[in-house]
């Protein structure tokens, strides 16, 4: 253990030494080549500027390349091969898919995910926003609401699965849900194996965690709009209603939008509570939990791994074309 | 002008309070029941609600007595004596020899049994057991109980995580995991983050949209490729394919995309002044950076390196697919998963090792919140 604590400090050590001795070494390398002294001063003087951003870029660079960009088009062609990668197959796992009944099962459970997950969120994540910013103890509140982003979703599972736990109607329940149904006089119910229902009880660990995120983002919005509207609106007779739909709302739409982009992209890459509550049984199967089932399955089936893969990158590139463009329309406005 | 009315304020008033309070409790009430649990006393955790913690609960359990060889003479009869109690905290109400009907006998009660010997069972567990011919049974007699258990808290889950479930091993793991992956992929996002903000070169802005779109692209697109790489150069140096170096650059490439973003974003937001003054002054950019950007940068540089850990630290699926499962590279989250499959029904087990994975995230989370909203909102809220 001290040794392997000690391997961790010294890579730590060694990385960042890295880094710092190429850094250091190759700007020191560029000045010593193109010095200022001497006739060709001004060419050196320019040279160093062409190449100086290069040096500063090339480590960041290489590492997307490799992790990133690279994977992307390996992923493609990989999805017209066989099961190890070796063989050209065509169209044959895309025709799998659409035949596959674990596939579609999977692309219809993250659709719901979808719908409820991030308007979930946002609406409880804008009605603490609102709530707490009135109150003396909103901070605390709001600091209670924002705790779970900091749990693992594997943490938040077993959190949870306790809170779901079922025991058989004649005995005491230990689960809180269940606790709960019976107080009210009803049959206590095995939540996670409840056919169709248990997708939303997977789902509420997740609107549990990003809440937290949707309000903290909201509540900074909702300070950014002038006190002035609020007031202007309150003397022309409009209640706490109306100027919540009809001026904060509106005011703090792209926010609203940037909020729920975001918690989409987490949506489709949903894996771990799925993984850690049902591994996709009692059909909750999600793409992500199956892609990874398909990576080792059987020693590991690469082409159909890769074709569940593209579907969430196909999910995802409407956002990344979205974001792109809003981009760009905010560095134009600088 | 118009006078609101006082008292439909003081009814909204009085909503909202009770609102955010419905809000609070019903978000933290489950963590709390973790943590309350984790401490509880394994038997009770398992048959009563963790709300029931500090009360006495009842509990239907048995325990044994002597065999023929515990007996003594005493007075021309045969006794048999002892306790059928493990532990003294439990007081019993009712028993029995069968667990049909255990209230049949209240404890202080003697039962006299068809051999006609008598028994008799105090509340505290000690039983005296009388017979006129000698006991020749070679196994004790099973004495079924309803006892009253009063609440018990202690730190025996902990122990049993850290010293037998090798959770405490998984700790340091995770430690591992994070640090390099944390530090590391922060100098190389701010050299470039950098250079995209301050320095002139072709295809600056191609390069940075780039970087914009990288921010989503799903990491399962990348999983498959980069383990057949990883698997293949362990094959040609003849190690494993599954080493920490493997998922420290891993995590390191994963997080370089939002690094870059967000510092480039918040460099970009410093005076334009102040560093066009130091070119005039003499200065080249590698002095403007050590010297100028990154001391100004701190806030930014901090807040990326909250999320990086809590994301490296909470992070399953690199881990699931970068790292073993032996017993020096399996990480908390690992762990963590793999006992929910095997001790499922063992929530003593469960709740403290949960508990374990989360309390450095959540120390981290309350001790900068800080910086991490203010990351938080800088990455996202547009005009």
């Amino acid at each position: 253990m001290v040794t392997q604590l000690l391997s961790a400090f010294l890579a730590v050590v060694l990385g960042v030494g890295a880094c710092t001795l190429y850094y250091v070494g190759s700007n020191f390398l560029l000045d010593l080549a193109f010095t200022d002294s001497g006739e060709n001063a001004v060419r050196n003087s320019r040279q160093r500027g062409a190449i100086r951003p290069w040096l500063f870029l090339a480590p960041a660079l290489l590492i997307l390349s490799i992790y990133l960009v690279y994977p992307v088009f390996e992923t493609l062609r990989l999805s017209f091969y066989n099961f190890g990668g070796f063989e050209f197959v065509g169209l044959n796992n895309y025709i799998w898919a659409t035949k596959n009944p674990e596939f579609l099962l999977a692309i219809g459970n993250n659709f719901m995910w979808l719908l409820v997950v991030p308007s979930l969120s946002v609406a409880f994540g804008l009605a603490v926003a609102v709530l707490a910013d009135k109150l003396w103890w909103g901070t605390l509140a709001k600091s209670l609401i924002f705790m779970p982003m900091a749990i693992s979703f594997v943490g938040a599972s077993v959190i949870w699965k306790f809170v779901y736990d079922y025991r058989g109607p004649d005995t005491d329940q230990i689960g809180s849900l269940n606790a709960f149904v019976m107080m009210f006089g009803f049959e206590p119910q095995a939540w996670i194996t409840l056919p169709f229902w248990n997708n939303f009880f997977l789902m509420v660990i997740l609107v549990w965690i990003q809440t937290g995120f949707a309000m903290v983002i909201f509540s900074a919005a909702l300070r950014g709009i002038p006190e002035a509207t609020l007031e202007a609106a309150r003397i022309d007779g409009a209640g706490e209603i109306q100027i919540f739909f009809k001026i904060m709302v509106p005011q703090i739409m792209g926010t609203i939008m940037v909020v729920w982009t975001t918690i989409t992209i987490i949506v489709l890459k949903i894996f771990d509570i799925v993984l850690a509550m049902t591994n996709g049984q009692w059909n909750t199967e999600v793409l992500a939990n199956l892609m990874f089932d398909w990576m080792f399955r059987g020693g590991g089936d690469s082409g159909r791994g890769s074709i569940v893969a593209l579907m969430i990158m196909l999910a995802v590139i409407p956002i990344m074309i979205w974001n792109i463009r809003n981009f760009r329309k905010e560095e134009e406005a600088r | 002008m118009i006078i609101r009315k006082p008292k439909s304020l003081t009814f909204g008033k009085v909503f909202n309070h009770l609102a955010l309070l419905a809000l609070v409790l019903l978000w933290i009430t489950p963590t709390i029941g973790l943590l309350i649990s984790s401490f509880r006393d394994k038997e009770q955790l398992a048959y009563t609600g963790w709300w029931t913690a500090l009360s006495t609960s009842e509990q239907n359990a048995w325990g044994r007595t002597g065999t023929a060889e515990d007996q003594v003479k005493k007075d021309g009869k045969f006794l048999i004596s002892g306790t059928i109690l493990t532990s003294n905290e439990k007081t019993i109400l009712t028993y029995n020899t069968n667990f049909k009907n255990l209230s049949a006998y209240k404890s202080g009660e003697s039962m006299i049994f068809k051999d006609g010997s008598l028994f008799t069972l105090e509340s505290d567990g000690k039983y005296e057991w009388i017979s006129q011919k000698p006991f020749t049974h070679k196994r004790g007699k099973r004495i079924f109980y309803v006892a009253e258990v009063p609440p018990m808290f202690s730190l025996d889950n902990y122990r049993e995580v850290l010293a037998s479930e090798n959770v405490g091993q998984s700790f340091v793991n995770t430690f591992t995991v994070t640090i390099p992956a944390t530090i590391i992929p922060i100098m190389i996002a701010a050299f470039a983050a950098y250079a995209f903000a301050w320095m002139e070169f072709p295809g600056r802005q191609f390069l940075f949209v780039c970087v914009v779109g990288l921010l989503v692209v799903p990491l399962q697109m990348s999983l498959i490729p980069l383990l057949t790489m990883y698997n293949k150069i362990g094959a040609f140096f003849g190690t494993e394919g599954k080493s920490y170096l493997g998922i420290w650059l891993a995590h390191t490439g994963f997080g370089l995309p939002l690094a870059i973003y967000l510092l480039r974003n918040y460099m970009g937001s410093l005076p334009r002044d102040i560093i066009e003054s130091a070119r005039i002054d003499g200065a080249s950019h590698f002095q403007i950076f050590t010297k100028l950007v990154l001391p100004l940068s701190v806030p930014a540089l901090a807040s990326f390196c909250i999320f990086q850990f809590l994301w490296v630290w909470n992070d399953l699926l690199v881990a699931l697919v970068f790292l073993g499962k032996q017993d020096d590279q399996i990480v908390l989250t690992s762990k963590l998963r793999e006992l929910l499959g095997s001790r499922g029904d063992n929530w003593e087990i469960l709740t403290s090792s949960a508990f374990i994975s989360i309390i450095v995230p959540l120390f981290v989370f309350f001790a900068l919140q800080r910086y991490f909203v203010r990351g938080l909102v800088t990455g996202s809220v547009k005009a």
